[in-house]
């Protein structure tokens, strides 16, 4: 079999650490091939060392079977490699053209020649079925017609090798399934993929061979079709881990959260959330449901009293906190992961152990008369290090350098740690690894079975589906339906979340209230 | 490199380089860099005189570092230091002349008057900043107009057409006669003393209340802020009220210590504007502030010297001036250059 990409023994070392160690990466011409490993695993440290972002100790780097040696991206970029990032590298307010010229831009007797280039992304885009207009302008589109313009930009470079860093993570299920499209699309033109990611049902949906790392060790590479999700999930954590989330039966009492016909505008005063009813019970999870944009963000920031409630109530323990400050909401009982952890959930330049404070700064025993005690929040921060399992070198250690997983492992220590009566948790595991979702999932039934109320917002079926007692499915700022997880599908609730409300289905519909 | 080795080196590094430039600049001018360079040791520490007027201009320019780092630490740009500073000047003035009190009353009240005056010319851009959110540079830098301006004004109106006011009393100033003694009457005040006592203000506000926690992380994300219940709005405006107040103290050294009276300007001090390169200097921290006013106080009074012992054109001294603390400034940029580099070894973890 011919090889167009071999990476033979790479060690890359930073200081004493040592983010790759021995591993070996071998593409063959045609396949997507999954590079498989957690949060903080090496998967990017070695896609860097491919494109010339870092040069490696050890090893070696082979190129349609002559060894090269990468030193920078243009090197890289002239071998055919390209690179899909995670974080799309556009200009906003450039068109389309404009963005996949950016850096060699064509130009004619001086001047930059863009109707050509237009043509050739227009031919292109044709050709691998991207259906991207080359004059749009970035911020107009949605996020995965800007992807899609990240790999125009790396085709129109003649690119022959793609590497898709973590290129879910930012999808709607709809976008991801256009993405599979693509990917297909592009082997079939006789492109080569490597795929990062840490979500195992893409890889089984997509991926031809996968290389598992594990704390910057080569596992090993596996064939797609002759492996499963539980076993590679195991080669990736180094145990077994449980996809099915064990939980006892609910046993919800009375009302914590109550919001009735609740009325949100965006900024533009277009009603986000229309006449929403919704209840979560003392010692329930219940998940909502929804493609994203669908009033999910909007909801949650009226409960919080992050935004201005049009109209209707939003109560907690029957007492009306609509349009309290957030400070008021959070001291009724209710603690909040938000669904931006680094836009809300966390000041990025404080230490760790700031962040976890950032709730309680401001009461004793960390504050008295307008005086901190910084001890107190080292204390308070190394005991929820502790207990929520945040993998950092200590309080003072700035929430930056903390990997994502750990991140959100410290938001939700500082959450549930002051035992809200309800817990409202967006997005709670996004672009985690399954070893950090597993954690974190047993947390929220943990406060369940304590009797606290939990409000999950989640755009993962699977896990709304594991996780939830009732799912309120959330269509265009409405509750469509509200659903017991045993007794859906999947596809039902694809039908719902996509406006196909069935009113009469036998045994769909539950009470809202 | 370690980092204590960085934090030696560079410094050092940047300051002979300085020096290495400037003594070209004065080569090619014509003029001898040892005896520009030996007045500026002398214009500086030279006698005691000396010390104690270096140490008198070094004072504003604390307080004016102050200012600009607090503002910078809550993530607001005070470029307004230098009106604050104005009007703060004006109000301790005329508080100094308009009654005459026992000391004991009269100078805090003074003092106390450039300050509230300085913290309301802060509060107007902090209260449109949190309002509607217009930024802070274009009003802090139209304040500036107005105060140089309103000042003037009135103080030909409490002149009576003249363009300064009258001596402030005795009672309402910061001079002390064991100071003059002890630096050959140099017009050294207490106001050194009060402007150290605020470096421990900032410091004690920033690093030990529950105020300095809210200021620091409204500075770095207004969203996470809100988010964690913080009245951001409320924090906006204190931080520019607190900065404005930092300033107007600039200003009362001015008028109760250094001149004991306000004139008419025809331009702007220019101890505002360097405050921002102060602050900046010093990392926007109370110690470096300390440094920052240190060597930006110095070099201007230092330069005095120069002239009149080397024979150089003041255009020379200042250009050298400039030239120093832009390498200065560059070793800074150097040391952040090396620091990120490591940072970003550290990421890539």
């Amino acid at each position: 079999m011919e090889y167009v990409i071999e990476m033979l023994n790479i060690r890359k070392e930073f200081g004493n650490f040592v983010a790759n160690d021995n591993i070996t990466l071998q593409l063959e011409k045609g396949e997507i091939h999954a590079l498989l490993g957690e949060n903080g695993a090496g998967k990017s440290t070695l896609m860097n060392v491919l494109f010339g972002l870092y040069q490696p100790e050890g090893g070696e780097i082979r190129v349609r079977g002559k060894k090269v040696d990468i030193s920078n991206p243009n090197v890289a970029n002239d071998l055919g490699i390209g690179m899909v990032h995670q974080h799309f590298m556009l200009v906003e307010n450039f068109s389309v053209t404009e963005n996949i010229i950016l850096g060699s831009e064509p130009t004619k007797m001086g001047v930059t020649n863009k109707k050509d280039a237009a043509e050739k992304v227009a031919k292109l885009s044709e050709q691998y079925g991207l259906n991207v207009d080359p004059y749009a302008i970035i911020e107009d589109i949605s996020v995965g017609m800007q992807q899609r313009v990240e790999i125009l930009k790396t085709l129109y470079r003649g690119a022959e090798i793609l590497i898709f860093d973590e290129p879910t993570a930012s999808l709607t299920p709809q976008e991801i399934t256009e993405l599979i499209q693509i990917m297909k699309r592009l082997i079939a033109e006789g492109k080569s993929i490597i795929l990062i990611t840490h979500k195992l049902k893409e890889i089984m949906d997509v991926s031809d061979r996968v290389t598992v790392i594990r704390k910057g060790q080569g596992i090993g590479t596996v064939t797609t079709s002759e492996t499963n999700p539980n076993d590679l999930a195991a080669l990736m954590v180094g145990r077994q881990v449980t996809f099915k989330t064990e939980k006892g039966p609910a046993s919800p009492t009375e009302e914590t959260l109550s919001v009735k016909d609740l009325v949100v505008e965006d900024y533009r005063g277009i009603a986000k959330v229309k006449n929403l009813n919704l209840t979560v019970r003392k010692g329930e999870i219940v998940g909502i449901a929804g493609i994203d944009g669908n009033g999910q963000s909007e909801l949650i920031e009226a409960i919080t009293g992050l935004r201005k409630v049009k109209s209707g109530k939003v109560f907690i323990h029957g007492k009306d906190v609509t349009g309290m400050k957030p400070r008021k909401v959070t001291e009724s009982g209710v603690g909040h992961i938000p669904q931006d952890r680094h836009k809300h959930g966390l000041v990025l330049d404080f230490p760790i152990g700031h962040n976890i404070a950032l709730q309680s700064y401001y009461q004793a025993p960390i504050s008295k008369s307008g005086i901190m005690d910084y001890n107190k929040i080292t204390e308070k921060a190394q005991q929820i290090i502790k207990d929520y399992d945040v993998r950092t070198q200590g309080p003072h250690e700035p929430a930056r350098a903390l990997s994502g997983g750990n991140q959100q492992k410290a938001i939700i220590g500082r959450e549930v740690d002051r035992n809200p009566d309800l817990l409202i948790a967006a997005l709670p595991t996004r672009g985690l690894d399954v070893g950090a979702i597993e954690f974190i999932h047993s947390r929220l039934i943990e406060q369940r079975d304590n009797g606290k109320a939990v409000l999950l917002i989640s755009f993962e079926l699977d896990e709304v589906m594991n996780v939830s007692d009732r799912i309120a499915v959330i269509h265009d700022g409405e509750i469509v339906d509200v659903v017991i997880p045993e007794e859906t599908t999947e596809q039902q609730l694809g039908l719902l979340m996509a406006g196909h409300a069935e009113k009469d289905k036998k045994g769909g519909k539950h009470s809202v209230e | 490199m370690s980092n204590r080795a960085t934090n030696l080196l560079v410094p050092i590094v940047s300051v002979v380089l300085g020096l290495i430039v400037g003594a070209i600049i004065m080569l090619v001018s014509g003029y001898s860099p040892i005896e520009g360079y030996a007045a500026l040791w002398n214009g500086i520490f030279g006698d005691l005189y000396t010390i104690g007027e270096t140490l008198r201009q070094i004072t504003p320019y604390l307080l004016a570092g102050l200012a600009v780092a607090f503002a910078f630490r809550s993530g607001l740009f005070n470029i307004g230091v230098e009106g604050q500073l104005i009007v703060g000047w004006f109000a301790a003035a005329y508080v100094g002349v308009a009654v005459e009190l026992p000391k004991i009353i009269h100078l805090p009240l003074a003092i106390l008057a450039a300050a509230v005056a300085g913290a309301l010319w802060g509060f107007v851009p902090g209260l449109l900043k949190a309002k509607f959110r217009v930024h802070e540079v274009i009003v802090t830098i139209m304040m500036n107009y107005i105060a140089l301006h309103v000042t003037n004004a009135l103080i030909k109106t409490v002149s009576e057409g003249g363009d300064r006011t009258e001596r402030i009393f005795a009672s309402a100033s910061l001079r002390s006669e064991f100071l003059e003694n002890l630096t050959e009457f140099s017009r050294l005040h207490l106001g050194l003393l009060l402007a150290l006592v605020m470096v421990g203000a900032m410091w004690f506000i920033l690093e030990k209340t529950t105020l300095g926690f809210e200021l620091k992380a409204v500075g770095f994300n207004q969203h996470a802020s809100e988010y964690a219940g913080m009245n951001v709005n409320k924090n906006i405006i204190l931080a520019m009220v607190i900065s404005g107040a930092f300033a107007g103290l600039a200003g009362a050294m001015e008028a109760l210590g250094t001149f004991e009276y306000v004139s008419s300007k025809g331009g702007f001090t220019g101890i505002g504007f360097d405050g921002i390169a102060v602050a900046l200097l010093g990392m926007n921290t109370p110690l470096g502030v300390v440094f920052g006013a240190t060597l930006f106080g110095s070099l201007k009074y230092g330069a005095l010297n120069m002239p009149n012992a080397a024979g150089i054109p003041i255009e020379i001294v200042e250009i050298v001036i400039a030239v120093i603390i832009f390498f200065v400034a560059s070793g800074y940029i150097i040391r952040l250059l090396l620091l990120r580099a490591a940072g970003k070894k550290k990421e890539a973890k």
